[in-house]
């Protein structure tokens, strides 16, 4: 089967990889790449494991084809951090004990930071209800919101 | 090493602090492994192929067709491994099959549930795998699927297992049958009991199989070398098991078998049994290549083991006064398709939180044609709590009582007996019954259509082997290691343990998880055992290493073993000899190399019992009479940890326990059709609480030590899930005046009993 060459940016670098027109983006992340930050819980949509954000949008990656990231704009896990310093959200999923077993980490915080950006200040209900597509199974989520409604806090005031 | 607590008084410096995880970093950035993230050069894709029929003789197997596909590497089916029969061994309220285990993985005689596996491919690629999959022909003999208790029980029913007969006590039964296994419990008089009760409740109570819904699938990769030796790379509760059950199944030596175990993303019993490994490893001895095999979530749903579904008749009575009298319950258990339920953990919790001198339990463990159950946090114990807690709600409704003074008055307390025989020590049950009424949630107003609930329930947690090594850096730093994959935070607690002997800071300690060559044997991370029993094999190990510590301090000092002590972190020394000084861990271990060379030291511990934890849960719903949607407005957690070593972590347990209860009462289960296909086999539709659905979960942790332990730990792991389905179901009643028997209490049963109730 002849392969399909995709140019793509991933975390800011120009990429580029060979895929098969099925394969999802969650496939070629993990599988081509190596880049195994992106979890995948479900294949289906269901369970936000493999969140990433493309041009801009949350997006579960296991739905997106990977020949779609031609010329696009791809962000993971893995680029969340800027350099060594993490992100006031990553921060406060330590601080908080926001993850059990961690496997729904990577999404969580993925989506998290959309939230962030789109909503700096979210209400507790506003919070739960953007995560939503994120399962997790350990934590109940009350660590994880209060994470996330601490971040935000403290967002706010780094920008003030 | 002596058991015996140092004293409930003693201060602690690390322990009960919340320090950073050593492991979040890695599980913040996306570097941490997980089961489905390793790979090795030439790794093949292996796939099972499962049944389309839910019971169903195999005649004959054709995998020819299969084996020609181009990529292809390698077929196996039940031939493969080395037949072992099927032997039900006893141990402790569980046992094991190893028979059945390898059935498990590749059907043999009989498919014995829709999506039971009859053959594993191995191909270039997962694609080239399934399609090869489709070619293998199979010539069935179709039976009737067995898809219910009652259905199991009837006159006439297909037996899954011919030639079985029911072993243990009670009743007789006669021929083949599909009961596995009997148990009973009974004590004092239950006729007189009876003739004592003023008020009586009884009701049969259903729950459905639900599943542990962890969030990673189930994957590893095995790599069967040139030698015979192989490696495995897995996600798994018990990186031990793993390797010990792989190598029984195949008929290899154990010796041979070294396993990694990944980070797991989530388990709750689920990742204790073995499903990939053995069929991975007898691929890549035939292909002569690793092997990769991860589930999809579909086939977590259909082929891994969720718990029992169950019915439960119960009868409890009490006095006028309260008192309670008697009680008997019979709990039917779904097995799957070979023995094995919780139902003896069932039968041994239903009745033990509570003073009943006359009673008597029977438990019945069915086989039928749905997927063998595994273990799932306090595997047995939700099911007879949420039957026992609804009656005692009943009952303090009728005697007019307020439902935590009603609990209170019956519940045990040290020196009584539990109904399964022993007698408790030191627990906190009462304790944990006073916080839970002290709380403010216990007082806040309720409106129009909300209700509160109240339910107790306890876990004996488990002690099992463990074992540990610490050892001490030239910087005075230390290193602990142990075997117990870190499902929930277990690395800080070791660390928190090891820094608090030592007298150093957390962050001076690395917490490590071991393959199975590289540390002692440690039971699987379940039981809420690894803070507790592995817990104490690191205190050992650690005073071992402070007593090498103090001797090199008391050769570098010139003075007496006998006039060290050892104090924060530091050899002073005492008695006479006090003007020679101290030294620091630090000066100590730069001179390690002259004084004897490295200082390191293990322990292991095997304890044979861990000292139960008792928990209460208050749950404030309020239900929407136009579309029976239940919302939880407030949730209590109220539990006995002896001693939290990282507090974070221990509300952690209790939150997550609470939430799977919370969705297990309100909407988990699966869902079968007249053929036995699971007709929600995937997260849209089988759906567990989301963000969204759950409020807040506010908890206590209450600290009566255990003196089991010498810092007075319990495990804490499992008594979260106990008491939620009582606590929905009874605030459910506050609310809308109607008991449920049966769960789920998803929205359209809800309508339609509040329709009934009308
Ligand atoms: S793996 Fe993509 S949503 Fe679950
Ligand atoms: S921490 Fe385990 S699924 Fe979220």
């Amino acid at each position: 089967m002849a392969k399909i060459r995709v140019e793509t940016t991933i975390n800011g670098e120009e990429t580029e990889f060979l895929c098969n027109g099925q394969e999802s983006l969650l496939e070629v992340l993990r599988d081509g790449i190596g880049m195994t930050g992106t979890k995948e819980g479900c294949t289906t949509g269901d369970c936000g494991a493999c969140s990433v954000v493309v041009d801009g949008r949350l997006v579960p990656s296991c739905l997106v084809l990977a020949a779609e990231a031609q010329g696009r704009n791809v962000e993971t896990i893995e680029g969340v951090a800027d350099g060594q310093k993490l992100t006031p959200i990553q921060q406060q999923f330590l601080e908080h004990g926001a993850l059990q077993c961690g496997i729904c980490t990577p999404g969580f915080i993925v989506a998290a930071e959309k939230l962030l950006e789109k909503n700096p200040d979210p209400t507790e209900a506003e919070a739960r209800y953007f995560l939503a597509g994120n399962l997790c199974r350990c934590t109940g989520y009350d660590k994880i919101i209060k994470a996330v409604l601490d971040a935000a806090a403290v967002m706010r005031e780094e920008r003030a | 090493m002596s058991a015996a607590p140092d004293t409930s008084d003693r201060k602690f410096k690390q322990v009960g602090s919340r320090p950073i995880r050593h492991d979040g970093l890695d599980k913040v950035t996306g570097r941490a492994r997980f089961g489905a993230d390793f790979t090795l050069p030439g790794t093949l894709q292996g796939v099972f192929v499962r049944s389309p029929h839910a019971h169903a003789k195999i005649l004959g197997i054709d995998t020819s067709k299969a084996e020609k596909v181009p990529g292809v590497k390698a077929v196996i089916t039940a031939a493969d491994f080395p037949e072992l029969p099927m032997h039900w061994i006893t141990q402790g309220p569980a046992g094991v099959d190893a028979g059945a285990n390898q059935r498990v993985i590749l059907a043999r005689e009989k498919v014995l549930y829709h999506g039971h596996a009859f053959a594993a491919v191995a191909a270039a690629t997962r694609e080239i795998a399934i399609e090869a999959g489709k070619l293998i022909e199979v010539e069935w003999e179709v039976l009737q699927p067995v898809l219910s208790i009652d259905q199991a029980l009837a006159d006439g029913a297909p037996i899954l297992h011919e030639g079985q007969a029911t072993e243990g006590m009670g009743p007789p039964v006669e021929g083949d049958t599909n009961i596995t296994n009997q148990i009973v419990f009974e004590g004092g008089d239950l006729e007189a009991g009876w003739a004592e009760a003023d008020v009586v409740v009884e009701g049969v109570f259903e729950t459905p199989m639900v599943h542990q819904g962890y969030i990673e699938p189930h994957a590893c990769l095995v790599n069967a070398r040139e030698d015979g030796t192989s490696e495995i790379w897995c996600a798994t509760q018990g990186p031990f098991g793993v390797k010990n059950e792989t190598a029984t199944l195949t008929g290899s030596d154990p010796a041979s078998v070294k396993v990694t175990p990944s980070e797991i993303g989530g388990g709750f019993g689920g990742k204790i049994p073995v499903y990939l490994e053995p069929a991975a490893l007898l691929l890549s001895r035939k292909a002569g290549r690793p092997v990769k095999m991860t589930m999809t979530r579909e086939e977590v749903f259909r082929g891994t083991g969720p718990t029992s579904g169950s019915k439960t008749h119960i009868k409890i009575g009490a006095k006028s006064d309260g008192t309670l009298v008697a009680a008997e319950c019979q709990l039917d258990f779904e097995a799957g398709c070979f023995r094995g339920s919780p139902v003896g953990a069932a039968c041994m919790t239903t009745l033990s939180p509570y003073v009943i001198p006359n009673f008597r339990v029977l438990g019945r463990d069915i086989v039928l044609n749905k997927p063998r159950v595994a273990a799932y946090r306090a595997p047995g114990a939700p099911v007879g709590a949420f039957a026992a807690e609804s009656l005692l709600d009943e009952l303090a409704r009728k005697l007019g009582r307020d439902p935590i003074e009603f609990r209170l008055q019956n519940a045990v307390e040290e020196g009584d007996r539990a109904s399964y025989g022993p007698k408790f020590g030191p627990i906190g049950f009462k304790e944990t019954l006073e916080a839970a009424k002290a709380h403010p949630q216990y007082k806040a107003e309720l409106g129009e259509h909300q209700g509160r609930g109240v339910a107790a329930g306890f876990w004996f947690n488990a002690g099992m082997q463990s074992s540990a090594t610490v050892s001490v850096n030239s910087d005075g730093s230390a290193v602990v290691r142990t075997g117990n994959p870190d499902i929930g935070g277990s690395r800080a607690s070791m660390a928190l343990m090891c820094a608090e002997e030592l007298g150093i800071d957390v962050t001076r300690v690395r917490p490590m998880v071991g393959d199975t060559d590289s540390v002692g044997y440690c039971d699987a991370t379940g039981g809420s055992r690894v803070t507790y029993a592995t817990g104490m094999a690191v205190i050992d190990a650690t005073r071992q290493v402070i007593d090498h510590l103090r001797a090199r301090a008391a050769t570098m000092l010139d003075v007496e073993l006998d006039s060290i002590e050892w104090q924060d972190g530091n050899a002073v020394a005492v008695n006479g000899s006090a003007d020679k000084g101290s030294l620091s861990l630090e000066e100590i271990a730069k001179k390690m190399g002259a004084t004897g060379g490295p200082v390191v030291a293990s322990a292991s511990v095997s304890p044979p019992a861990a000292g139960p934890g008792f928990g209460v849960h208050v749950c404030d719903l309020e239900v929407d009479p136009e579309t029976g949607v239940t919302r939880v407005l407030r949730y209590l957690v109220v539990q006995d940890a002896g001693k939290a070593i990282h507090p974070t972590y221990v509300e952690g347990q209790f939150q997550g326990g609470a939430a799977q209860g919370i969705g297990w009462a309100l909407n988990e289960e699966y869902i079968w059709d007249a053929d036995g296909k699971v007709e929600n086999a995937g997260f849209l539709d089988y759906r567990v609480p989301v963000a969204s659905d759950l409020p807040m979960i506010d908890t206590v942790i209450v600290e009566v030590p255990n003196p089991l332990h010498p810092y007075g730990v319990r495990g804490v792991g499992e008594t979260p899930i106990v008491p939620p389905l009582g606590a929905v179901a009874n605030a459910m009643r506050d609310a809308t005046g109607v008991r449920f028997h049966s769960l789920p209490m998803s929205p359209p049963r809800v309508l339609e009993a509040l329709e009934e109730a009308d």
